[in-house]
């Protein structure tokens, strides 16, 4: 067994990848889904895909110094601002229409 | 650590102080004298602003850029300029809003307004002051979110909530594509300080991922500044939120962003002008400036009209990014300058309007000019500013504007400058489509003859006064250009 894992060697693209990929799924859930909340998982997951790049580049390429990890500390926090507030507005969505359909959400266009 | 480097930020120290005042009385005082709360916070924001002329107060106390926590933080003569314009304009806009603030239906949530308001002009200043991009994001992040809270602040009114819910996911969303690009260039050159970026970006190979992360970027930003094709949420937040908060959201969070995005274009990526942003500035500018002009002819609202109109605005203020020399620099905080008095002016009337009669169509406005002439009056004037029609500050702004970029001397700005003077052809049309509907359509006035309240009329002198006395006082523009010359900003292009 360890020594199957002593074979397998972590390349930063390991991470980089699956970052991505969350990245792009953040994006695609953000553009299609029509739930107010599974939009807000949506960009939750961008976020976190953000966070990976960061810590994966610091660990990987710039380990004298720890500003990407910083940074992604700072953005964790922020991302849970993000989320607090929106709750807080699609509580009151919620309030106003009984339900959280982007498509009921549609009095102004144009 | 030194704790005494927090005293270089003083205008910061400031707002925060006021602050803490108006949340200390929003919790103590007696619920009888609570409409006192938007007097105080209006005067303290009065005496912010007057201080921060003076470099002995809250200024910067030599010529020199001050750099303090190892560079994150900068101030000097032209962040503390663009700090007292944001200043001018937050004055304008609480004074404005005082009508609205103190109605009945706002009893509840009186403070909070101004609570959140003084934080997010606290986290402006983060922004125009930071050099190293996590400050920067916790004062965009600080700048962003409380303005939401703001935009749903009406909350028994159905379009405030709907506003609120398109504005925070938008603004989620762009910082998180903000963030995105800042993790590659974070990849690319290791080190989140401007000056680091910059230096290693010069010595390194434009590569794909450079041009990946400075799109996700601009992206970013462009969201904020609701640049064309970024701009999808402006019309709605505009038409929902409250005026008040439209008025700030179009005049100084506009402001403050795009000085910020010249400082991050500049400062941290000024080395890759030619072969990167350029290109991606020059085809949104285009963009910005012609379709936020087409879709204003069709507007109806007058909230959406104005959205569209600074919508296209910011596609102009942008020309002073793109032309990348210290006479764009001046001339985009002229440009902010006037433009924070105009379309202050005009948001003034049309808030003194909906909070009398709550019309807000175009169409209401017919006859204006016979039943509240100094109204009328006031509108025309902001109009004409807008459109750039000469003896007003607009004509002004505009005109330097255009001649920083043809400074930048090649034949695709010429090209630019071109589109965006057609544009104000354009443009002129339908901003005189209102004055034509307050002055020339027949048919009896709509609104009744009111007499608005004082803090509103204050409010108008003051921004009418902008729009004749800044196309006039030519003092003004030569103090931006000493600053914009002497400054930090752009003087690597000195060493080229």
């Amino acid at each position: 067994m360890n020594e199957l894992l002593n074979s397998i060697h972590i390349t930063p693209l390991w991470y980089l990848i699956p970052s991505l990929l969350m990245f792009c799924a953040g994006v695609y859930g953000f553009l299609t889904r029509k739930n107010l909340i599974a939009m807000l998982i949506s960009i939750e997951l961008m976020l976190n895909a953000v966070d990976i790049n960061f810590v994966v580049f610091n660990r990987y390429f710039f380990p004298h110094s720890m500003e990407g990890m910083f940074f992604t500390l700072f953005a964790i926090a922020i991302a849970a601002a993000e989320t607090a507030l929106a709750i807080a507005i699609i509580i009151n969505i919620y309030r106003a229409v009984h339900n959280v359909d982007v498509t009921s959400v549609n009095e102004m266009k144009f | 650590m030194d704790y005494s480097q927090f005293l270089t930020m003083k205008q910061e120290i400031g707002v925060l102080v006021l602050f803490l005042v108006v949340f200390i009385y929003d919790i103590f005082a007696p619920a009888r004298s609570s409409k006192a709360i938007a007097w105080i916070s209006t005067v303290g924001m009065l005496l912010l602003t007057v201080a921060g002329f003076f470099p002995c107060l809250l200024g910067v106390p030599s010529d020199e850029a001050v750099s303090v926590f190892n560079g994150m933080y900068v101030t000097s003569p032209v962040v503390c300029a663009i700090k007292c314009i944001l200043n001018v304009g937050v004055t304008i806009v609480l004074l404005q809003s005082v009508k609205w603030v103190n109605n009945d239906m706002m009893a509840m949530r009186r403070g909070e307004f101004y609570e959140l308001l003084l934080v997010t002009l606290f986290g402006m200043y983060l922004m125009v002051s930071a050099r190293h991009f996590l400050l920067f994001v916790i004062g965009l992040e600080s700048a962003s979110l409380p303005l939401a809270a703001m935009v749903a602040l009406d909350k028994n009114r159905y379009e405030s909530r709907e506003a609120a819910i398109k504005y925070i996911l938008t603004a989620c969303f762009s910082s998180a594509v903000f963030m995105m690009g800042l993790s590659f260039v974070y990849g690319l050159t290791g080190s989140l300080f401007f000056s680091d970026i910059y230096a290693s970006l010069g010595m390194a190979e434009n590569s794909a991922l450079l041009i990946l992360a400075l799109a996700f970027v601009i992206a970013g930003i462009g969201f904020k500044l609701s640049l064309v094709p970024f701009h999808l949420w402006t019309a709605d937040v505009y038409q929902g939120a409250p005026t008040s908060v439209t008025s700030y959201l179009s005049v100084i969070s506009k402001g403050a962003a795009a000085f910020a995005f010249l400082v991050i274009l500049a400062q941290a990526f000024g080395c890759v002008y030619e072969q990167v942003w350029e290109w991606m500035l020059y085809a949104i500018i285009i963009l910005t400036i012609t379709i936020g002009n087409l879709f204003a002819i069709r507007q109806r609202n007058m909230k959406r009209f104005l959205a569209f109109s600074s919508i296209s605005q910011a596609g102009y203020i942008m020309l002073g990014v793109i032309a990348l020399n210290f006479m764009g620099t001046a001339a985009m905080m002229y440009y902010i300058l006037v433009y924070v008095f105009s379309n202050l002016a005009a948001f003034g009337v049309t808030q003194a309007i909906e909070n009398k009669t709550g019309m807000v169509s175009i169409d209401d406005y017919r006859g204006l000019s016979k039943s509240n002439p100094a109204l009328a009056f006031c509108m025309m004037l902001a109009m004409f500013s807008l459109a750039g029609i000469p003896p007003f500050a607009g004509f002004f702004s505009k005109f330097f504007i255009f001649t920083a970029a043809i400074n930048q001397g090649s034949v695709a700005i010429y090209v630019l400058v071109l589109i965006a003077l057609i544009n104000t052809i354009i443009s002129l049309y339908y901003y005189l489509l209102v004055v034509k509907s307050m002055y020339i359509t027949p048919g009896e006035p709509v609104v009744a003859r009111f007499r608005s309240d004082a803090s509103e009329r204050l409010g108008l002198v003051l921004t009418v006064g902008g729009i004749i006395l800044l196309g006039i006082v030519s003092p003004v523009y030569n103090w931006l250009l000493d600053t914009a010359a002497n400054s930090e900003l752009l003087a690597f292009l000195l060493n080229v």
